[in-house]
């Protein structure tokens, strides 16, 4: 059974079964389709206590109903969201991850933030070659299988676009953080390291460079150096367990730990092994920093240490009133593991450390909580990431001062939101 | 799907990886440490499964099969700054400017000046270090390479790869034209004389400076009273309020 087949089996199912429950539920309450939805909001008091509720009563769906599962119908609205207004086409474009709604340092498949130059390229996995070639001893096509017989490692790294947050180098312009944050996910990826499959091909002396190509319609291609690629590179083609998903370069993209995702090919079908960069598009044009002399600076490949508090945020209030809240946020680092995270309640006078809590992985998300007692009055919250080489988060005016209002990428400065004593959040700027 | 291999993979010595890669360490060791980590640092790494130190695996695995030259001619398009991988043909200036007419202007602009919100390939001269730099082949790319490689690669937008090598000279003629990087319109591009053309910006890039140039940003964190008197709200996003119908702002294409 296809996919398709699964949804549209799981979809006549609930059909049925709505009509089902709606004749035994004499004038009751179906929870079905939006009607419930519709409900999520007030609640039905007929479900609370010391009522019992129609779920404790009736069979639900069986086994495998749901063959390919997905979230709870009420929490449709935690999805990809694009800014329309960013780009000229779709297929070139950019959806951002929903980072309000999420906690923990993994991201789910289905909601990592999307990036296309050319649109979504849909492989089958039975055509899919990666042409290995250039200055190595044998110039050499493996296939999926190939690659997938190979030693494999797993790791979780996060990817952010190096324009991400890129919209607010002139101020603050988007309202939550999935749009100023969210093009950013972390999984875990299983694959094979890129030293693997070039010690395959034998690597001369000479070679300093590697193109890598994607298979996509913008032929998408960026010059890695040799140090990085025998480093920690992957040649990935599994996030989270499954393979890839389409829209993250399935059957097989590149994972490049800690560097600017454009780098991360996706639908890797090309490494060309050279001596020099080859200074194409995406690392002349685009993904070069422009300074306010006029001068730009060129592969900058590593994405600097950088924190969002995720809630409160503009598009998670605090609903709940003053009393016991956890900020809770995330930190992350291209350089290494994040060391620390501190917490400004007053728009940086003073900090306090946060609690990190899960896994602290190198080049990874990193999850942090700061629990206080809310008094109800106006905060202007503010986080501020250090990883383990002792680099600290700096303040966008701080950046500002060193590279000016138009370098688009690489905008790690620190995030303030204020939240009102209504616990309304926005975001600002602060002096 | 060795067997083009000399030899099958059983009887190949497993060669471990880190004996052939040397010295190669995980990144974060190679930099400078503060050895200031708090406390939550070393309680909770797991040491394993962090950065990017890979364990010694097998290579030499008789993976693959040899990739032969019309494969790899197929798809290895790219072309260098340098004019290595410049595909054989040529075409002008006047040539161009008919396919470009024809494939290019609906997004570009009849003059490069772009339509709507699609990319500007000509103009913005000497306005980069202004406070609305205009970044376009001429004003900013550093190579003429690139503009013949991305054309070939990516472009006509929907329909790549289908210009014919003298059809890349012709267009890539064409834009340099409206760049004034070409005066005469007679003038013909190819494989011969392409890589002899610069761009004026080509001297203004300069490689990652981030650990000089910020290296402030290397310090000890300030925790308490960082900054004099209490902190004033100075932008809001919901001044502009264009998040995420749509309006003007900056790019990212």
């Amino acid at each position: 059974m296809s996919k398709d087949e699964a949804e549209t089996g799981a979809r006549e199912g609930a059909s049925r079964r709505g009509f089902l429950r709606a004749g035994l539920a004499a004038g009751g309450a179906a929870l079905l389709g939006g009607k419930a939805v519709a409900q999520t909001a007030a609640g039905d008091p007929a479900n609370l206590p010391p009522n019992v509720a129609d779920w404790s009563r009736y069979l639900g769906e069986g086994v495998a109903v749901r063959a390919y599962g997905r979230p709870s119908e009420h929490e449709s609205h935690v999805i990809r969201r694009d800014v329309e207004w960013l780009t000229a086409s779709r297929e070139s474009s950019v959806s951002f991850t929903p980072l309000h709604e999420l906690d923990g340092p993994i991201t789910p498949n289905g909601l990592c933030f999307e990036r296309h130059h050319g649109g979504i390229a849909e492989l089958n996995p039975q055509d899919y070659r990666l042409v290995l070639h250039g200055l190595v001893d044998r110039e050499l096509v493996f296939t999926l299988d190939d690659i997938k017989r190979m030693p494999r490692v797993n790791r979780a790294h996060f990817a952010e676009c190096a324009a991400n947050s890129g919209m607010e180098w002139r101020g603050a312009q988007l309202n939550g953080c999935q749009f100023t944050h969210g093009m950013i996910h972390c999984v875990m990826y299983t694959g094979v390291p890129l030293r693997v499959l070039l010690a395959e091909a034998g690597v001369k002396p000479t070679a300093k460079w590697l193109l890598l190509e994607g298979a996509d319609a913008s032929g998408m291609t960026r010059s890695l150096p040799m140090e990085k690629a025998l480093d920690d590179c992957l040649v990935a083609y599994r996030m989270n367990g499954e393979m890839l998903r389409p829209e993250n370069g399935y059957p097989v993209r590149m994972v490049v730990p800690g560097w600017e995702a454009n780098m991360w090919v996706k639908w890797l079908r090309r490494i060309e092994v050279g001596d020099e960069p080859w200074y194409h598009r995406e690392e002349t044009s685009k993904y070069t920093d422009l300074l306010e002399n006029g001068t730009a600076r060129k592969f900058t490949f590593v994405m600097d240490a950088k924190s969002v508090i995720t809630s409160p945020s503009p598009q998670a209030p605090i609903n709940h009133g003053r009393g016991f809240t956890v900020i809770s946020g995330l930190a992350w680092s291209g350089r290494g593991a994040i060391s620390g995270v501190d917490v400004s309640l007053d728009g940086g006078r003073n900090w306090r450390p946060a609690r990190l809590d899960g896994p602290v992985w190198g080049k990874a998300l990193t999850r942090f909580y700061y629990e206080l007692d809310w008094d109800g009055s106006p905060l202007l919250l503010q986080s501020r990431a250090r990883d383990e080489t002792g680099y600290v988060q700096p303040t966008k005016n701080e950046l500002r001062a060193v590279r000016g209002l138009n370098s688009i990428y690489h905008n790690n400065g620190i995030q303030t939101w204020h939240v009102t004593a209504a616990g309304e959040v926005e975001n600002v700027e602060v002096s | 799907m060795s067997k083009s291999r000399e030899a099958p993979a059983s009887a190949r010595p497993l060669i471990l990886a880190a004996l052939a890669a040397g010295a190669i360490v995980a990144a974060g060791a190679l930099l400078p440490t503060s050895g200031r980590a708090t406390e939550a640092t070393g309680a909770i790494r797991t040491a394993a499964t962090t950065d990017g130190a890979h364990p010694d695996l097998p290579t030499g695995l008789g993976l693959g099969r040899a990739a032969a030259p019309e494969e790899i001619a197929g798809w290895d398009i790219d072309v260098r700054p340098d004019g290595i991988g410049l595909p054989e043909g040529r075409g002008s200036v006047l040539e161009g400017e008919e396919i470009y007419v024809m494939q290019c202007a609906v997004c570009h602009g009849d003059f490069g000046e772009s339509a709507g919100r699609w990319p500007m390939l000509a103009g913005g001269s000497g306005t980069l270090d202004s406070h609305d730099p205009v970044k376009t082949v001429g004003s900013y790319w550093p190579y003429a390479s690139t503009l013949i490689d991305y054309i070939y690669r990516a472009m006509p937008y929907g329909n790549a790869q289908s210009l014919s090598a003298n059809e890349l000279y012709a267009v890539s003629a064409y834009v340099l034209y409206l760049n004034d990087v070409i005066l005469d319109e007679d003038f013909e591009l190819s494989h011969e004389n392409y890589a002899d053309i610069r761009l004026e910006n080509e001297a203004n890039f300069f490689p990652d400076d981030r650990e000089a140039a910020e290296a402030h940003f290397w310090r000890e964190p300030c925790m308490e009273s960082c900054l004099p008197g209490t902190a004033e709200i100075t932008m809001r996003a919901r001044a502009l309020d264009v998040t995420p119908e749509p309006g003007q702002g900056p790019t990212v294409d």
